[in-house]
């Protein structure tokens, strides 16, 4: 995928605004406990990705250093340090889901989108991962697509996601 | 039917609003807390309820309150820990979702108990929505007054915050948690000091589960001695478990604690029976982190008793027949499951899961999941069944946190009830190719597709 740097890493007035009541809720001098929840939101401004010039800007709003940032985006697996497809699909490979069928759904979607775990369509439109036990395991099989839970998977409810998706140029978001 | 604490009105339709949520009591201990009662006075309840923390220690959460450092001028916090990510467990989600205010209520009784000011709720990336829901509930009982200045006019103040983790199921081990709500890498502290003398930002902190928070409710509004009434011998209360596997009703169910296993396997007021009325061959009880047992030492213990869930009997038997009830996560298998294959899903867990401070449970963690790769993948030898056990052996009990336990112990009680399954693996060599589909983020290479 392209990597696009030149955009401008900054947010706007309201997000900084959001921001900033993020940043209250701590004590003074503890305004690093802010950190988690904005990088949150920097993912989702900022192309789904966390890249070194965005880690930095968040860095310069909580006045920590960048290796603080950096320290905590690479430690915690929701934060993505290299590039996403629009749309990050997330399949919950644990237990329950396994015995249920997860395995399918993965290989079913790999099929699909002709791309491997951990890869993005040539078009980067989807990137497909794999993950541990997201506490659907009652509904399971199940894959999350930024906030939303698809539960109770069926290969025919997969085709129809993704073509659905496809079709609308999907993008999953957190924040 | 069962008694219900906790889920009574979960089903009324806008429960999950203020209004229908105080229709129905809601905030009665708040108001009684507050109102009627002294802090010490609310530990006391606590206290002869008999409560244990719902997390998965099963800690009496009466005494652990009763630890609480009060230095005079330094604050106290309470932090709910609804990190939620232990494998098979999901109640957490279903009590916030459905019915936010129960927990929102619990963290401001508990608070006042506590002399908290403020209070955390973690909650796990993945419940974003969640998250959402609980931030609206917030901002209900800050309009209502039930948070803020003066609640109740009883001058006790109180703010409660949502903080969203991001992805780390270490984060759920509570010093994990406290590190990661300042803004840090999710490594476990050392322990002591414990977080009731120096939590977070080396405040006295407390830490406690959603559904231990939430169970302070009934327990103020009924008093503790009416809670421990309900319930067998030192497990008290009810108990929200979370039901997946391979049976026919799958979901969260409130159980008053001693339930025969038997019945919330087959009773079609909880699980319904196994899919299709196959036969039962494992369970995992307690989430992946408590020992698997085979169907007839899940149903009896090994004195031939009937096995109930709760705390003791599902003990019954230490590790050589038993397990424990744990996060009451609760994952059923039958016997077309391979339960090889399901401990491969939980050593890759544990891998990808571990933190990375100690060498036991860094190196151990993966040593396993790639000699269960390599047993699957039809390669094993009867020497890496030995190699597996020495392994676990080594991680247990020699690392900072519990995580490393929790990685040993299934690989443990695997080995001990489902030798034979290993060496059928092993045997079997080559023709089973039983790793359809394979992917590590941490460096194992993915083998071929076939
Ligand atoms: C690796 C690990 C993960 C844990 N995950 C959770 C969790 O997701 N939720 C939870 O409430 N407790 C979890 N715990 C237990 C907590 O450390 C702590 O005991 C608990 O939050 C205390 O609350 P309680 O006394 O109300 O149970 C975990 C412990 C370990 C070692
Ligand atoms: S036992 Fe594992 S998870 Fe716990 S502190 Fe050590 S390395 Fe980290
Ligand atoms: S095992 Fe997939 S959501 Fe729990």
């Amino acid at each position: 995928m392209e990597i696009d740097q030149k955009r401008e890493i900054r947010f706007n007035e309201e997000t900084m605004a959001t921001v900033q009541k993020i940043i209250k809720r701590y004590p003074e001098g503890r305004e690093k406990s802010a950190l988690i929840p904005i990088l949150h939101i920097a993912q989702a401004e900022f192309d789904g990705w966390l890249s070194p010039a965005t880690m930095d800007y968040v860095a310069s709003i909580l006045n920590i250093q960048p290796i603080e940032v950096y320290e905590v985006a690479s430690f915690y697996s929701m934060f993505n340090l290299n590039p996403v497809g629009k749309c990050l699909i997330e399949v919950c490979r644990t237990s329950s889901c396994w015995l249920m069928g997860a395995e399918d759904v993965v290989r079913h979607i790999e099929k699909k989108l002709n791309i491997h775990v951990g890869e993005t369509t040539a078009d980067g439109q989807f990137t497909l991962k794999t993950v541990e036990c997201l506490g659907s395991c009652g509904t399971a099989p199940m894959m999350q697509v930024g906030h939303e839970y698809h539960e109770n998977l069926t290969l025919e409810k997969v085709d129809e996601l993704l073509n659905k998706w496809k079709a609308e140029g999907k993008r999953s978001r957190y924040c | 039917m069962g008694k219900k604490l906790l889920l009574e009105h979960v089903d009324v339709p806008g429960i999950n609003t203020l209004s229908v949520y105080r229709q129905k009591g809601g905030y009665a201990s708040v108001e009684k807390a507050l109102k009627t009662m002294t802090p010490e006075a609310v530990v006391e309840e606590v206290k002869t309820s008999g409560l244990r923390g719902r997390g998965g220690a099963g800690f009496p959460t009466g005494m652990k309150w009763s630890f609480l450092a009060k230095p005079a001028g330094v604050p106290r916090y309470l932090v709910c820990n609804a990190d939620e990510s232990e494998p098979g467990t999901f109640k957490d989600r279903y009590l916030m979702e459905k019915i936010p205010h129960l927990l929102i209520e619990g963290m401001i009784t508990a608070s006042y108990a506590l002399g908290a000011r403020t209070s955390y709720i973690y909650i796990r990336g993945e419940y974003f929505y969640v998250a959402q829901i609980l931030e609206k509930a917030i901002a209900e009982a800050y309009e209502a007054g039930l948070l803020g200045k003066n609640i109740f006019n009883s001058g006790f103040d109180h703010d409660c915050y949502v903080q969203v983790g991001a992805g780390a199921y270490i984060c759920g081990e509570e010093t994990a948690l406290l590190e990661s709500l300042e803004g840090k890498r999710g490594n476990p502290r050392i322990k002591p000091p414990f977080p009731a003398v120096a939590g977070l930002y080396g405040c006295p902190t407390v830490v406690n589960n959603v559904e231990t928070i939430a169970a302070v409710v009934p327990i103020v509004n009924h008093g503790g001695a009416a809670y421990a009434a309900i319930g067998v011998g030192k497990s008290t209360g009810t108990k929200l478990i979370s039901a997946s596997g391979h049976i026919k009703k799958p979901g969260v169910y409130e159980i008053e604690l001693g339930v025969p296993v038997e019945e919330f396997i087959y009773s079609d007021e909880y699980c319904g029976g196994i899919i299709n009325d196959r036969k039962l061959k494992a369970v995992v009880a307690g989430g992946s982190s408590v020992p698997i047992l085979p169907a007839d030492l899940i149903l009896k213990t090994a004195a031939g008793e009937p096995r109930l869930m709760s705390y003791e009997s599902l003990a019954d038997g230490g590790f050589a027949s038993g397990t424990m009830l744990g996060s009451g996560g609760f994952i059923v298998m039958d016997e077309t499951a391979s339960v090889v294959k399901n401990l491969y899903t939980f050593t890759r867990f544990y891998h990808h899961e571990s933190c990375g401070q100690c060498s036991p449970c860094r190196e151990g963690t993966g040593w396993m999941e790639k000699i269960m790769h390599k047993i699957l993948d039809g390669d094993g030898t009867m020497n890496d069944i030995e190699l597996l056990w020495d392994i676990q052996a080594k991680i247990e009990g020699k690392t900072i946190c519990p995580l490393g336990d929790a990685a040993a112990w299934p690989v443990a009680s695997a080995i001990r009830h489902f030798r034979s399954e290993f060496e059928e693996y092993v045997r079997r060599g080559h023709s089973i190719k039983d790793v359809k589909h394979y992917y590590s983020t941490k460096g194992i290479p993915e083998p071929a597709y076939s």
